[in-house]
């Protein structure tokens, strides 16, 4: 396949273009988002409750078959619960916040496995771990553009906040104004974002389209905004690519785009002008030459 | 006529089933200025923590003021804070101007001006466009200083505010923190060092577990509750007295 029949295929595929559109258009929300939870030290906790939203996904399987509505409150509702049962365990028990967000997912991974194996079958089970961009409604591309437009109002407006948030918490409590708001805002963002990319890149996966950009930018940017908008050109530049290589080879979207971000940050890592390797080698090695 | 800025009744604040701090209760009247001591492990920090509105107490009430909701300012022990966002110092000391400018408002020249003036107090001048991840621990904190005068408040809760710091930065915050006192702002302060609070702050709050007294600070001097002998070993072994005796309450 040449170059130029690579890029022609969306104008051939109706479920191309269904899949690219979803993943440009959830990029500008999850990319920004990432960069966020990335400053608040949040990936591990994201890691858990994307995985955590399995269950949920498989039990609305069981009971009203591959839908997208009933999925998609069952991915809530895990969710909010998952996080819920964290959050009570962290206050209540002797487990910090991670090691319980970690123990929970693990039983509800599991738990999730187990279900859509006994109700479904191998397939179901690896479009759900996995992601199948090409099997789009139109009602789940409604869905990501809906949830991406939520998210970049709220980013647009609150923007302020959630970067004090990140950088002093406790600034905001004491402050008075937006006490705790801009701490539970984050939370349902980063929920409905999940929620919404799984489709596409899987439950096991969904992560990576909002933390490997992120985690590629902060090697280009001392800004918070400019990250911002470095992480959305990676995530749309390696979702285009990504699934373009899903459909050509026949793959799984979920793990193309993720080797793709993967790669950014790899690049970022190796040349990145900020804190990464060519910064080590001249701090390090400069003077030996 | 002058209102209790800060009421404390009873109040426990309770970490991992243990009490941090026991049924303390006290009044912080408006323009007093305030130490607050004790032994490590007091709760002292928590206390400031429970007044900021930031831990909730498990029983008992703070209560501030209604004059004074929106004016509280705490400083943080530079340990709870992002020290590596990616910010330039005059960003980060701007976020003193939230109560202020809040989510859309503009963040003029003049603010700017008066950013660089607190750096400026705190002895960062032309420290605007630097990156917080280059500062050292003293300057970091000096910048959550700034910010802290930016924030214009009638009540200041400071957490250990010196702790990083040598004597000329010290005495250079100490006498911006007389001022504030001069103008009638509350100010309570959590401090250790026993020589600065005899010199500097009128009242005295004397923690380990539960208030072990109040008052002005040289009627506690004389009760020995604080004292340059006692190194507040002694509180200390009350503090655990009183943990058993909980225990047993709960027995």
């Amino acid at each position: 396949m040449t170059i130029f029949e690579l890029f022609a295929l969306p104008a051939h595929d109706d479920s191309v273009r269904r899949a690219l559109a979803a993943a440009l258009v959830l990029c500008l929300g999850s990319a920004p988002l990432g960069v966020l939870m990335n400053l608040r030290h949040l990936g591990l906790v994201g890691d858990a409750l994307s995985h955590a939203i399995l269950p949920g996904v498989a039990v609305a399987f069981m009971i009203f078959g591959a839908s997208l509505w009933p999925m998609t409150a069952g991915a809530l509702v895990a969710g909010v619960l998952i996080a819920g049962f964290a959050y009570m365990l962290t206050r209540i028990t002797r487990l910090r916040e991670d090691t319980s967000f970690t123990f929970l997912y693990l039983v509800a991974l599991a738990f999730g496995v187990l279900v859509i194996h006994h109700s479904g079958g191998d397939e179901e089970l690896v479009h759900m771990l996995f992601g199948d961009a090409f099997k789009l409604e139109s009602a789940s591309l409604m869905l990501a553009a809906g949830v991406s437009s939520l998210t970049v109002f709220c980013l647009c407006v609150f923007y302020r906040g959630l970067v004090i948030e990140c950088f002093d918490p406790d600034f905001m409590q004491a402050a008075g104004r937006g006490r705790s708001l801009m701490g539970l805002l984050f939370f349902a963002l980063m929920v409905i974002n999940l929620v919404a990319s799984f489709q596409i890149l899987g439950t096991l996966l969904a992560l990576g389209m909002m933390l490997l950009p992120a985690i590629g930018a902060q090697f280009w940017s001392a800004r918070v905004d400019a990250a911002m908008g470095i992480a959305i050109v990676a995530a749309m530049v390696s979702a285009y690519a990504g699934i373009l290589t899903a459909y050509s080879y026949q793959i799984p979207s979920g793990p193309a785009v993720v080797i793709y971000l993967g790669a950014f940050c790899v690049i970022s890592v190796l040349i990145g002008p900020r804190g990464g390797l060519r910064n080590y080698l001249t701090v390090n090695c400069g003077g030996a030459k | 006529m002058t209102h209790n800025a800060i009421t404390l009744e009873d109040v426990c604040v309770r970490y991992a089933q243990r009490d941090a701090i026991h049924d303390v209760s006290g009044i912080f009247a408006e323009g007093t200025l305030t130490a607050i001591a004790g032994p490590n492990g007091a709760g002292k920090s928590t206390l400031l923590k429970a007044m900021a509105g930031i831990v909730k107490p498990y029983r008992g009430r703070v209560t501030i003021d209604p004059c004074f909701t929106n004016s509280v300012a705490y400083l943080p022990q530079a340990a709870s804070v992002r020290r590596d966002m990616p910010m330039p110092v005059l960003q980060a000391v701007c976020t003193g101007f939230w109560g202020v400018a809040g989510e859309r408002g503009c963040i003029d020249a003049a603010m700017k001006a008066k950013a660089a003036m607190a750096l400026a107090d705190v002895g960062l001048e032309g420290y605007e466009n630097r990156q917080l991840g280059e500062l050292s621990g003293g300057e970091f904190q000096r910048v959550m200083f700034a910010r802290l005068i930016l924030q214009d408040a009638r009540i200041l809760l400071l957490d250990e505010p010196f702790a990083s710091f040598d004597g000329a930065t010290t005495a250079k915050l100490i006498q911006i923190i007389l001022r504030w006192h001069k103008e009638g702002r509350t100010i309570i302060c959590v401090l250790h060092d026993l020589l600065l609070i005899r010199k500097y702050f009128p009242e005295s709050f004397v923690l380990a577990g539960k208030c072990m007294g109040r008052g002005h600070t040289h009627d506690m001097f004389e009760q020995k509750l604080l004292s340059y002998d006692l190194d507040m070993a002694e509180l200390h072994t009350g503090i655990d007295n009183h943990r058993q005796l909980h225990h047993h309450d709960h027995l």
